[in-house]
């Protein structure tokens, strides 16, 4: 009985957390061209409208554009960042550190006019330029914290070996620092593109007029309801991610379990 | 290893103008009015019951949400943990699944399913139960808060109680302590920096948030996030919405100070 209970706990949790996902996916089959809480018939049509819709295909392909590249120019600076940070002494890596945590700990809101300001007091017009600035700042962040710590674990015995060996800086650094960092990399770069395209607050305040994301393209449209096309996007999006995700569990749950067998014998 | 700190000079670029520099830009707005003046009127501007009430309004929800999150992600932590380590890996995964959909969208998807025509009032309806009619109330934007930010209580409680050795646990029921004692004296001590974090990154969030608050509560609730929005973006002014969000800065920060007194140990790392 006490496990029974336990279980309905766990599974009522969970269905809390994942029925506005079912409700979106069962709206992108609905036969009405905007969201409403009523079945009005089955229909595959919103999903070939997604193409044909140019405002959705625009502000899907700002989404990706901005995700992708502020991904990677923050990661790139970022990792180039984290080498300085290692010549850096104690009191000046705190110092940065604390700076590196402040948009983390910043509410949203206060990050998203802060930049807002400063774009206005150098006359810089809002637009795609400050929507990308925006978010390579607040990416940044978290390639720091994934990469730094790689890279302390990693020392420097390897890279001095590599010097020694006649290797130049760069060459040392690219074949026997970077391998070792590489999963930290990846953690950062994927956790600033996963921020990128969920981003809203900070979109909507640094973006120009006329310049939609997915998500301030969706706000937008909230108080007449949600253009079914959108939901069909967004229930393609979830499955793509979620057969990704699934794949990628399966495949790496199985090598850590190995892994575990072999650390057994 | 390396002697090039100035490696990191781009990085120190991007911090200066993206996070120094724009936070001393809101200090100036705030302290001056629209010709450049220095004025205390912005920050005074708080004391307006039009930004006092929304304000005290907004500190009251993201408390009650807060509580509600904890209280749901708490006993979820316990029971995850005893369920088995193999499943880390999958509870996981199952948490960070919904935030690939949009959240808007899935705010959305709250309005309407709580729509008086809605799926839940149907089902209620059907059983024979009274409808539940809190869309564009203050419990439907509670209600939008607890599911969104639910996750960010979950993760770092589950990450840290699932660590938690459990012949600590053991060894305080064979020397003789009763499932309560066991509770306040061995898990919760253990849990605490988890819960610290997972406070911090539901408190801050629901207590500044906007979209959530015009989604749900239909135009009609106006919480802090809301008027800041609409000083910047719905012709207000720059310098009041500064001078708010100066004030707002300090009571998240009066907050978070009171929250470390808890945290005595000072181990709630955020990330």
């Amino acid at each position: 009985m006490k496990k029974f209970g336990k279980y309905l706990y766990i599974g009522l949790i969970f269905f809390f957390l994942y029925l506005p996902i079912l409700t979106l996916i069962v709206m992108s089959f609905n036969d009405n061209e905007r969201t409403s809480g009523v079945w009005y018939g089955f229909t595959l049509k919103w999903f070939g409208e997604i193409f044909q819709s140019q405002d959705v295909m625009e502000a899907l392909i700002n989404t990706l554009v901005i995700a992708v590249a502020s991904a990677a120019i923050a990661t790139l600076v970022g990792v180039v960042a984290c080498v300085g940070i290692m010549a850096y002494t104690r009191r000046q890596r705190t110092l940065i550190l604390q700076l590196t945590n402040i948009p983390l700990l910043n509410a949203e809101i206060v990050t998203a006019i802060s930049l807002m300001l400063t774009f206005g007091m150098f006359g810089i017009s809002l637009g795609m330029g400050t929507i990308l600035f925006s978010h390579i700042c607040f990416c940044l962040p978290y390639v720091i914290l994934n990469v730094l710590p790689k890279l302390r674990q990693a020392g420097s015995s390897t890279y001095e070996a590599a010097r020694d060996l006649g290797a130049g800086p760069v060459k040392a650094f690219f074949s026997v620092v970077l391998p070792d960092i590489m999963p930290g990399v990846a953690t950062g770069f994927l956790m600033s593109f996963t921020m990128s395209v969920d981003d809203f607050v900070i979109t909507h305040f640094t973006r120009g007029a006329g310049i939609n994301t997915l998500s301030t393209l969706i706000y937008s449209q909230q108080k007449r309801g949600i253009r079914a096309n959108m939901c069909a996007l967004s229930t393609v999006i979830f499955l793509v991610v979620l057969i990704v995700l699934l794949v990628r569990f399966f495949l790496t749950g199985r090598t850590t379990a190995d892994k575990t067998v072999k650390g057994g014998t | 290893m390396f002697k090039r700190k100035s490696l990191s000079l781009p990085y120190i670029l991007f911090i200066l103008c993206g996070t120094v520099i724009p936070l001393l830009a809101i200090l100036y707005y705030a302290m001056v009015d629209k010709s450049g003046h220095f004025t205390l009127a912005n920050l005074a501007a708080i004391g307006d019951p039009l930004h006092l009430k929304p304000l005290l309004f907004s500190l009251l929800l993201a408390f009650i949400c807060t509580a509600i999150c904890l209280l749901l992600a708490f006993p979820l932590g316990l029971m995850l943990r005893r369920s088995g380590a193999g499943k880390k890996g999958f509870v996981i995964f199952l948490l960070i699944l919904p935030m690939w959909m949009n959240f808007l969208l899935r705010t959305i998807a709250w309005k309407i399913l709580l729509q008086k025509t809605g799926v839940i009032n149907a089902i209620l309806n059907a059983v024979g139960l009274k409808s539940l009619e809190i869309i564009n109330t203050p419990y439907a934007v509670v209600l939008g808060m607890v599911y969104d930010f639910l996750p960010f209580m979950i993760l770092p409680i589950y990450n840290v109680m699932i660590k938690i050795d459990n012949s600590l646990v053991e060894a305080a029921y064979d020397l003789g302590a009763s499932p309560f004692r066991v509770m306040k004296d061995v898990l919760l001590p253990l849990s605490m920096p988890g819960i610290i974090s997972g406070v911090t990154m539901t408190f801050v969030p629901s207590m500044t948030s906007f979209a959530i608050s015009e989604i749900l509560g239909g135009g009609n609730i106006s919480l802090i996030g809301n008027i800041i929005e609409g000083e910047f973006l719905r012709g207000g002014s720059r310098n009041v919405g500064s001078g708010i969000s100066m004030v707002m800065m300090v009571f998240i920060l009066i907050s978070m100070a009171l929250l470390n007194k808890v945290d005595k140990n000072g181990e709630g790392a955020v990330v």
